[in-house]
Formats: structure tokens, C-alpha cells, sequence
């Protein structure tokens, strides 16, 4: 009997160690990415300083590099997926779970899951062939008779560009945010939603009322989760982006994403200064990437919270 | 005990070479059969190698793992020596070559195969094929050349019928020898283009949109109507796009074909690795956007065995393998070329 306590006694505690190995293991490798991310940008960092941040200037040949175009590329383009992107994924979700019932509801819930499953080289193929042709002689044109007035929707339309890629980030990130909302969605206790209901609120009512309230913090969430990807999104982008680094009002214009840059460029990088710029603008993902995070975790916390207080 | 010994010795001075097997360690002590070679580097190369490679390797029992990461890391790789030869699209430069050289010694660079840029455009209307001058060219790049019925144009193609549609200019977005090969092009013709671009793998476009690769410059091409850009001929041929013929320095509108590159590559027999540049060549027949790629090797070879598999190689890639190129819409060399590669060989000890 004193053996038996004992090996559990040992066991609890290599398990623990070994749950302490894992978590500092995974700290102490974001560290590293840190440490040689700032090593390798050494030489960019001290020639530009700020100004790397703030200059438009790409120009491998003469050695300058300004990495805004970048930035914005990358802010636009996920800012515009997660708009469209959440509207239509949350929208789903609650599709999923207050209209359908059952077998319907499982069928369609794996039909969306497939959609991450599938390679974002696809993805960044079908934009290439099917979206960004259909874009120019079609959707854009059709955007700019219908809202041409604003400059979102000016210039020539060319298929490939923000808009493109945007569109494609959209439905990248649509599955993980359905998902998501949608086991959030499941969790909301039922006595809620049939409290509401037998108070005499609508359907409608109650989901707007009780039961998005509850999921603020589980959808905020996967939103979040979806920002990531769309942040990160490599090949699908660099396909139909348009590869141009120049800042535009205009949807329909070309423009590069950090992401797309490196790949682009990283292969055949050859000064030291160059290779050190792009490192640079991986740091740059990366802290714009952990900002966000960080931001998040605070809006999810301080929803939660103002919930919580709500329900006291 | 001795296969082991032999096995680390193979690991210790070259990493990356596979001598597994019993019969490759006790190779190494009699000198004859390697089985296994790896190189890096560029992604042009990589149709004609991996056909060359595997009709070389199956005749000789060796295996030849080519990784095409780009001639960037190809040359870092060979730097590092962690494989055992590299390839480029262009020629490691000075800085380069020091550095290699204080890692691994002197570096031998001989060109493998060539390559032609054809100019593919997309105009539905236009039946002929169009002709382009230097400075047309450099000033539809350039951005000041916008429309397509822009008098130049319409003045070298009488009876064309351009329309009056936008030039959308299309270029590589990812870091290439095809565009090294086009800016050099450029830069030579068009002081302007030298002055304020440049030539380089990658370079700052004053226009245009970028595509990821050839199929991605080919894909925006045939997608929008008005679109020019420039592709890799053996791809070109292959898609079956339309493109135009080039005004050469001898005053002559050529097309790009095997025969035209080569004639342009056979009038400069003295290439070599600082002095490569073969666009805008003499010669009536000359295609003027053209260029080599090459392969990287130390000419102190640590291991024997490797360094004679690698020299037994590449004779044969500059000889017989030459038909290989051929046979998937390469450039094979001209055989002045050839000669000087097979002398740089000899050098590899």
C-alpha cells in the first residue's frame, strides 16, 4: 500500500515537472525567436533606426529599405478579413446553431471545418485564376459604378491588389471563426435561452440580448484566432496581392503584406544589409502579431469582467 | 570498425553526403563510388537538373539530391558546405567568394545552361507579332510608355491595330535570376533605367504589378488584357503565349528560340564568372535578353571520392547532359562554352 502512494507520489511529480518543462520550454522558445530575430536585424536596425518604420523605399539595388508599404499592406488586408470575414463567419454560427438541428447541422458544421483543411497554396491558386480574373472584368467594375464616389473603390481595375487578397483572407479565416463562435454559441446554458423565450422575447431578441452577450468573450476570441492567420497568411496573399510596395486608398490597387515580402524576397537575398532588413520586418510581424494578441487578452478580459459583474 | 571510421570521416568533411551503406564507406578508401551527391540553389535550374540528374544517376548508380531554394541559398549552402555543390543564376561576387573561400578554399564557378527572357504580352485584337525596341522596352518599364497605341509602338508596328487600352506591366516579385537577367538588359540599354533602377535579383519597380514565379508573371499576363511582362522562354514556349520580338544590337528584330540565345551566348566564348554578362550581344542572329546559370564547387575537394564524383558529373552535364537541357526547352551551350567549363573542371583536386 505505502509503495503504491509512494510511485503515485512520483508520478504526480514527474508529471508536474514535466508540465513545467513543456510550458517553459514553449516561453523559452518565443524568447529565442525574439533573440535571434533582434541578432539578425542588427544591421538594419542600427542603418534606419525608426525610419524603417516610416519610409516607403524598397530598392534591394541601392540598398535602402523602408518598410511602411508593408505594414499597411498587412494592416489592410487583415483588417478587411476580419470585417468580412467575421461578419459572414458569426453569421454562420448562429446559422448553425439556432436554425439547423441534427444531422443538417453537423453536415454543414464539417463542410466549413473542411475549408481550413485545404492547402493555402490552393487557395492562393484559385485567387490567382478564378478570383482576381473574375474581380477585373466583374466585381470591380461593378464597385466602382455602384461606389465609386468613394476612393476605396478608385482606379484601374486589375484584379489582383487589396481587395483580392482581402476577399481570399476572408474565406481563409471564415472556418476558424464559425467554429469557434459556434462551440461558444453551444455553450451558452439553455435555461438562458429558454428564460428568455418564456419571458416573451423573439428569437431574435434572445440572441441578441443573451446569448451574444454570454459568447462576447469566446467570439472576441476567435476572431482573434482568425487575425493571426490572416496576419501570418503567406503564399495564398503573395499569389493575388499584386506584390507592389506603394500604400493606396484603393482597394483595387497593388500592394505587399510583410508576410509576402519575406517570402518573396528571403531566397535570394544576397548583401547583408538586405537579408538583415527582411529579418527586421519578421520582427515586426512579430511584435505587430504579440501586440494584438495582447490587446485582445485585454478586451476578452475586460469583457469577461464587465459580464461578470453584470451577473453579481 | 572501419566502415564506421570511414562513414564519420565522410560526415566530418562534408555534411549532407549520404554514405550510408556498407559498400559507399568502403568506397571511400578505394576512391570509386560515391553514391550519393546534394546540391542547393537555384529554381531555374531545377526542370534540366532534376531531368539530367536522374538520366546521369541511373547510368551510374548515384543519386544526385538537388534542392531548389534559390540561388541566395544555394550560395549559402555551398558556404556552409553543407552540400556539395551549389548552383546560381548569377555568379558569386567578390564579397561572396571570400567568404566561401576563407570557409572552403579557391571556388570554381562554370556556367551549366542558358536562359532567354521572351517579352509575352496579352492583346486579343493584335494579330501580328509585335516588335519592341530597347528604349520602348525600358520606357514601358519605366512607366513612360502607358498606353499600348503610344506613337513609338504603333511606329515600329505599322498596321497592328493597337488598341488604345493601359499597359499593365507585370514583373517577378520574388527574387530571381530572370530578372537579374532582365534588369542587366535593361541597365545596359537605357542609361535612364541604369541610373535610377539598376540591375539586381530584385530591384525597386517604378510600375507594374508583381506575380510569384513564372507561372504567376504568366497567369497575370493572360488574365489582363493589355498586360506585358517577361517569362522564362522554355516557359513561354511551353504555354504557348504570345510575345515579340526584340530589336538586338546589330540592329535586327530576333525572336527568342534555342538557336537565337545560343547565338548570342557563342559570341562571347570567354565567359566567365566576373565577366558573364551576354545580354544585348553583337551578332545578326542574336537573341539580346539572355544570360547563364552556374554551378558552384571548391577546387579542394576534402573527400576524394566526392570531388571525382562531382568532376565525373558535371563533364558529363557539359557535354552529353546538354541534350537533357534541350529536351525540356533549355539552352544547351555553345561548345566553345563547354571547352572552358571542362579546363575549369580539370582544376577540382
Amino acid at each position: 500500500m505505502r509503495g503504491v502512494l509512494c510511485l503515485g507520489r512520483i508520478l504526480d511529480r514527474l508529471t508536474s515537472w514535466w508540465f513545467w518543462i513543456s510550458a517553459l520550454l514553449i516561453g523559452t522558445l518565443l524568447v529565442l525567436f525574439f533573440i535571434m530575430l533582434g541578432d539578425q536585424s542588427g544591421a538594419s536596425i542600427s542603418k534606419f533606426s525608426w525610419k524603417f518604420l516610416f519610409t516607403s523605399t524598397w530598392d534591394p539595388v541601392h540598398q535602402i529599405f523602408g518598410a511602411l508599404p508593408f505594414l499597411y499592406g498587412t494592416a489592410m488586408t487583415s483588417l478587411f478579413a476580419i470585417v468580412f470575414g467575421g461578419v459572414i463567419g458569426i453569421a454562420s454560427a448562429l446559422f448553425l446553431v439556432y436554425f439547423t438541428r441534427g444531422r443538417l447541422r453537423v453536415i454543414l458544421g464539417t463542410f466549413i471545418e473542411l475549408l481550413a483543411a485545404i492547402p493555402s497554396v490552393v487557395y492562393g491558386l484559385w485567387g490567382l485564376f478564378v478570383l482576381s480574373p473574375w474581380l477585373q472584368n466583374y466585381g470591380e467594375p461593378f464597385l466602382a459604378r455602384v461606389l465609386g464616389f468613394l476612393p476605396l473603390f478608385h482606379g484601374m481595375p486589375v484584379g489582383v491588389g487589396y481587395l483580392a487578397a482581402g476577399i481570399i483572407l476572408s474565406v481563409m479565416i471564415i472556418p476558424t471563426v464559425t467554429s469557434i463562435t459556434r462551440d461558444i454559441l453551444l455553450a451558452v446554458p439553455q435555461d438562458l435561452h429558454e428564460g428568455g423565450l418564456a419571458l416573451g422575447a423573439t428569437e431574435y431578441e434572445v440572441i441578441r440580448n443573451i446569448s451574444l452577450p454570454y459568447a462576447r468573450a469566446g467570439i472576441i476570441g476567435g476572431l482573434m484566432l482568425g487575425l493571426g492567420r490572416a496576419f501570418g497568411e503567406t503564399i495564398a496573399v503573395t499569389m493575388v496581392i499584386g506584390n507592389r510596395p506603394e500604400i493606396s486608398a484603393s482597394l483595387f490597387a497593388p500592394g505587399y503584406t510583410m508576410a509576402s515580402v519575406i517570402a518573396n524576397e528571403f531566397t535570394e537575398a544576397t548583401s547583408h544589409l538586405y537579408i538583415s532588413s527582411l529579418y527586421e520586418v519578421g520582427l515586426v510581424l512579430l511584435v505587430v502579431t504579440i501586440l494584438f494578441f495582447g490587446v485582445a487578452r485585454l478586451l476578452i478580459w475586460r469583457v469577461s469582467h464587465v459580464q461578470k459583474g453584470r451577473m453579481v | 570498425m572501419l566502415a564506421l571510421t570511414a562513414t564519420l570521416a565522410g560526415c566530418g568533411t562534408s555534411n549532407g553526403v549520404v554514405t550510408s551503406n556498407s559498400s559507399a564507406s568502403q568506397a571511400n578508401t578505394t576512391g570509386s563510388s560515391v553514391n550519393s551527391l546534394t546540391g542547393a540553389g537555384s529554381t531555374f535550374d531545377y526542370p534540366f537538373f532534376n531531368k539530367a540528374f536522374y538520366v546521369y544517376g541511373s547510368a551510374h548508380n548515384l543519386q544526385v539530391n538537388y534542392q531548389s531554394i534559390g540561388s541566395g541559398g544555394g550560395i549559402q549552402q555551398f558556404t556552409a558546405q553543407t552540400v556539395n555543390f551549389g548552383a546560381s543564376d548569377v555568379p558569386m561576387n567578390s564579397t561572396e567568394i571570400s567568404k566561401a573561400q576563407a570557409a572552403g578554399g579557391p571556388v570554381i564557378q562554370i556556367p551549366i545552361t542558358l536562359g532567354g527572357e521572351a517579352i509575352a504580352y496579352n492583346l486579343p485584337t493584335v494579330k501580328q507579332q509585335l516588335k519592341f525596341t530597347p528604349s520602348v522596352l525600358a520606357d514601358i518599364y519605366l512607366g513612360k510608355i502607358t498606353k499600348w497605341n503610344d506613337p513609338k509602338i504603333t511606329a515600329l508596328n505599322p498596321g497592328a491595330n493597337l488598341p488604345s487600352i493601359p499597359i499593365v506591366v507585370v514583373h517577378r516579385s520574388d527574387g530571381s535570376g530572370t530578372t537579374y537577367i532582365f534588369t542587366d538588359y535593361l541597365s545596359t540599354v537605357s542609361p535612364e533605367w541604369n541610373q535610377k533602377v539598376g540591375k539586381g535579383k530584385s530591384v525597386n519597380w517604378p510600375v507594374g504589378i508583381g506575380g510569384k514565379g513564372n507561372e504567376a508573371v504568366a497567369g497575370n499576363v493572360h488574365n489582363t488584357v493589355g498586360a506585358i511582362g517577361y517569362v522564362e522562354l522554355a516557359y513561354a514556349l511551353q504555354t504557348k503565349m504570345a510575345y515579340g520580338l526584340v530589336k538586338n544590337a546589330a540592329g535586327n528584330f530576333v525572336a527568342p528560340s534555342p538557336d537565337t540565345v545560343k547565338a548570342a551566348a557563342a559570341t562571347k566564348p570567354t565567359v566567365s564568372a566576373t565577366n558573364f554578362s551576354i545580354v544585348n550581344a553583337p551578332g545578326g542572329n542574336s537573341y539580346p535578353i539572355s544570360g547563364y546559370s552556374w554551378v558552384l564547387l571548391y577546387q579542394h575537394q576534402k573527400n576524394k571520392a566526392i570531388g571525382s564524383a562531382l568532376v565525373k558529373l558535371f563533364d558529363w552535364m557539359e557535354t552529353t547532359g546538354q541534350q537533357q537541357a534541350a529536351s525540356v526547352d533549355y539552352v544547351p551551350l555553345p561548345t566553345n562554352v563547354q571547352q572552358t567549363a571542362l579546363n575549369d573542371l580539370k582544376q577540382i583536386q
